[in-house]
């Protein structure tokens, strides 16, 4: 079995719905089960709390005891005052190799310039941001919860203000298409294949976007992790390109 | 065995329903996917005149003549046009090689225009494939909901109605459709978020729960995983991925003799 390193899942709860895995010992156990031997997992607390220190803290704690399979990206809202300490705990403190930044339910446009002082802050410390575009269908939303997708056009011009940034979106395929697609993976950005679609759709998007720039991610326990799964399995990729978006390209970001 | 309800002429390249459908079969073998059920053409119309529905189902009847062995057809009207569409009925499935009948959006299904068309393929034995959604950000005009579904249903027993999408906000799809024995849950189209299938099965019984993908907009593997990665048992599994499909077929394919 080729080994997994699955780079988008979520600790604690959805909050609009109790989901199959969502108790930390038995997605380890299902991910494990099928091959994972990596999970780099933030928490669904980080989309409403507002104690955002309380979230990355118990996320750090619960991934402490699944340590070397649970790598922790905590959450920064740069909306929240004196973000920069979540920052600096994530770094310091809780030894993340990077963050995850939910823009769209922060409140927050990429063209905002604290956006920009965030993505420079990550990389002068070396820290890989993971920005979600989305987090579900804005079809499928409670409708007291519309939040719509991060608008990513701004993100090049963000992304000149950090250079070096280690950043890969996630969810980004049902938002993200053609110029701006090959714009970003062009400027170092990489992605994973949560929502990627159509049949044979992982090939489809390797055709567009250099190999190296695509990493696995299930969106687990959110979505059925076997989607995932079955993707790499639809579409007719090499030996060189399974192994690259399994596991070599993600152990390249982080290279911890 | 798995058979699919839900399959389109999308997502691929090739300038001719066979040419298309050759690829998607290619998919298919790949995820082990042994029946397509398609609908609608090469060009879609959300309101189609009588000209536009005929020249899609002429576009599947092409498709068919290469892929009978491997696809099923699914007649597309619109019930703006009840005599228009009862005649393509008539031609596509008591004349031809269709199975099923295929409802999108250009009229609400709660309307009673389509109580002819209903009736009409319940006497063919054929099934009814009505796509619904109830979206948070705003139904198109005439959108069906998984409630006109049930609206519908409650005025037809005697038809075996497919709930497309089961509403795609399935937590609410599965409670309109519940009281409507027969009615189907469709599980094809929307993202795969965990937990779908178990509330079908949990509610309905997987009795009522048929494998759709909405391919090519969609792929297999997302619409697989929903029932393969589902935490129900594997005799639910095998209803859901082929033999309630197969089992509401039979009699209209025994009609026709086709041999499975």
């Amino acid at each position: 079995m080729q080994p997994l390193i699955d780079t988008h899942i979520h600790l604690s709860r959805w909050p609009c719905r109790r989901l199959p895995l969502d108790e930390t010992p038995s997605l380890v156990e299902a991910l494990q089960s099928q091959g994972v031997v990596q999970a780099w997992a933030g928490s669904f607390d980080a989309l409403l709390h507002n104690d955002i220190a309380g979230v990355n803290g118990r996320l750090a704690e619960e991934c402490r005891r699944h340590a070397s399979f649970l790598i922790p990206f905590g959450s920064v809202n740069p909306m929240l005052p004196d973000w920069q300490e979540d920052l600096r705990r994530c770094h310091e403190q809780f030894r993340m190799p990077g963050i995850r930044l939910h823009p769209n339910y922060h409140g927050y446009r990429l063209d905002d310039p604290v956006f920009g002082e965030l993505l420079r802050l990550c990389a002068e410390r070396k820290l890989a941001v993971q920005l979600s575009a989305l987090m579900e269908d804005k079809r499928v939303q409670h409708r007291l919860l519309p939040v719509p997708p991060v608008d990513l056009a701004p993100l090049p011009e963000a992304m000149k203000r950090a250079p070096g940034v280690k950043l890969q979106l996630l969810n980004a395929f049902q938002v993200l298409r053609g110029e701006l697609l090959l714009r970003l993976a062009a400027a170092g950005v990489c992605f994973e294949t949560a929502t990627i679609e159509g049949v044979g759709g992982v090939h489809k998007v390797l055709g567009q976007i250099p190999q190296e720039r695509l990493l696995f991610g299930s969106h687990a326990p959110f979505f059925v992790f076997e989607s995932a799964k079955l993707k790499l399995a639809e579409s007719d990729l090499t030996a060189e390109q399974m192994k690259a978006v399994c596991e070599e390209n993600a152990r390249r970001f982080i290279s911890l | 065995m798995i058979w699919d309800l839900h399959c389109h002429f999308s997502g691929v390249s090739g300038k001719t329903p066979q040419e298309r459908m050759a690829q998607l079969i290619g998919f298919a073998d790949r995820m082990g996917v042994e029946r397509l059920c398609v609908y609608m053409g090469m060009s879609w119309s959300r309101d189609p005149s009588p000209e536009e529905f005929r020249k899609q189902n002429d576009d599947v009847l092409q498709a068919l003549k290469d892929w009978s062995h491997r696809a099923f057809g699914f007649v597309y009207v619109n019930a703006k046009h009840v005599q228009e569409s009862l005649e393509e009925i008539n031609r596509c499935i008591g004349d031809g090689p269709m199975v099923g009948v295929k409802l999108w959006v250009a009229h609400n299904c709660r309307s009673e225009e389509l109580d002819p068309i209903v009736r009409r393929t319940a006497e063919l034995k054929a099934v009814i494939f009505q796509h619904t959604w109830l979206k948070t950000d705003g139904q198109e005009p005439a959108e069906s909901t998984p409630m006109d579904l049930a609206q519908l249903a409650s005025r037809h027993p005697e038809a075996t109605i497919l709930c497309g999408h089961t509403g795609g906000n399935w937590e609410i799809g599965i409670r309109a459709i519940r009281p409507f024995r027969n009615v189907f849950a469709d599980t094809g189209g929307g993202d795969p978020a965990a937990g779908f299938v178990e509330m079908a099965v949990r509610e309905l019984g997987a009795e009522r729960v048929i494998f759709g993908s909405d391919i090519g907009g969609r792929s297999f593997a997302s619409q697989l995983a929903k029932v393969v990665g589902a935490d129900i048992p594997e005799a639910s599994k095998k209803l859901i991925l082929g033999e309630n499909l197969k089992r509401l077929l039979t009699p209209i394919l025994r009609e026709k003799g086709v041999r499975l």
